[in-house]
């Protein structure tokens, strides 16, 4: 049942070629402090309409590390929290913060219009951007990276909540997935991955 | 020995009619804020409740003239997943205090009878489960606050 030690060894390079090929797309390692989802989840890519009503697509966010977060304008706790940590993180980065976006995707896109969205990222930050669209282009984003959400059944006056994914992923100026951190995180830390990409990306 | 047997019943009179006071009389507010969102959604608010009695005090909900609607929530995350619920209650110990703070309890305002600023001031009537209720002022911040300022 053992196999040949030549079959293990070209196993073994075979991984090795795996590794290899999929780091070097996600240019060098870097000593994140948050969770390293280099190589391991899909680079950013979606087709849906930002807060101005334009068509937009992953690839025009290249050039800008990317803070990508999930939620809805009528959630009135947890997305609000969220976005307010991102903005003091946004503030923390000073000058640097020109080069990130916050892309914040609404899983209610039939109450999230452009203009709601627009109004409502900007509260919070100059530099969040709110996306909305088709609810299948919004599920297939949402699938790419794992994440979930549903809509709760409605209240007596048709109101009703999402109950969504809270996590936070980062990617870099190439649209490269590289760190995945949580609402519950601290703030140090994603600020330091945050510094770590965005001094890269001056470099190159 | 009768003027004793006297003496504490006394007493006794003294502490039962002090528990007797309403719940909201041992409550005390602090941190009182909420978070003004864009448009009509809804809001979340948040305060610290300090019980003094010897009895817990229950928050049952709040009401207020500028909201048609004032729910008790709670957010919680499992899972990686965050979830709201409507909760019934909120139990501030005897000698304690019940915390509502982003992404756990808080008051959720909605439909706003006319429009609230960053800077305003609110009133929200907090209800207890006697029947008691507690004033409290409310210092409506910027969406993008982290709390109660300073
Ligand atoms: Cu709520």
């Amino acid at each position: 049942m053992k196999p040949l030690p030549s079959l293990r060894l070209a196993l073994l390079l075979l991984l090795l070629a795996v590794i290899a090929l999929s780091g070097c797309d996600s240019s060098q390692k870097l000593p994140f402090r948050l969770t390293d989802v280099s190589g391991h989840m899909p680079d950013l890519d979606f087709k849906l309409t930002d807060d101005h009503g334009k068509a937009v697509t992953g690839a025009d966010y290249r050039g800008k590390v990317v803070v990508l977060y999930f939620g809805y304008t009528h959630c009135p706790d947890v997305c609000p929290l969220t976005l307010a940590q991102l903005h003091v993180v946004m503030q923390r980065l000073g000058p640097l913060a020109d080069k990130a976006r916050i892309l914040f995707v609404s899983v209610d896109p039939a109450r999230d219009t452009p203009a709601v969205m627009h109004t409502y990222v900007n509260a919070f930050d100059p530099r969040a951007i709110g996306l909305t669209g088709d609810a299948r282009d919004i599920e297939a984003l949402s699938k790419r990276y794992r994440s979930a959400y549903t809509r709760e059944p409605s209240g007596k006056d048709g109101s009703y909540e999402v109950s969504h994914s809270s996590a936070i992923y980062v990617f870099d100026n190439k649209g490269g997935a590289r760190v995945l951190a949580t609402p519950a995180d601290s703030q140090d830390d994603l600020v330091h991955d945050l510094h770590l990409l965005l001094d890269t990306g001056t470099q190159s | 020995m009768k003027s004793h047997t006297l003496l504490f019943l006394l007493a006794g009179l003294m502490v039962a009619s002090s528990t007797n006071a309403t719940e909201a009389a041992h409550v005390q507010a602090s941190h009182a804020w909420l978070r003004v969102l864009p448009g009509d959604l809804p809001a979340g608010a948040y305060v610290t409740l300090e019980n003094d009695g010897d009895q817990p005090a229950v928050l049952s909900g709040a009401s207020s003239p500028l909201y048609a609607d004032v729910m008790l929530h709670k957010s919680s995350s499992d899972g990686g997943m965050s979830r709201m619920a409507m909760v019934d209650s909120l139990s501030v110990p005897a000698h304690g205090k019940a915390i509502l703070a982003p992404a756990g309890y808080h008051l959720m305002l909605m439909k706003a009878t006319h429009p609230v600023k960053p800077g305003d001031t609110i009133t929200l009537n907090l209800k207890f489960a006697d029947g008691s209720t507690l004033a409290t002022n409310f210092l409506a911040r910027p969406a993008n606050a982290m709390d109660s300022g300073p």
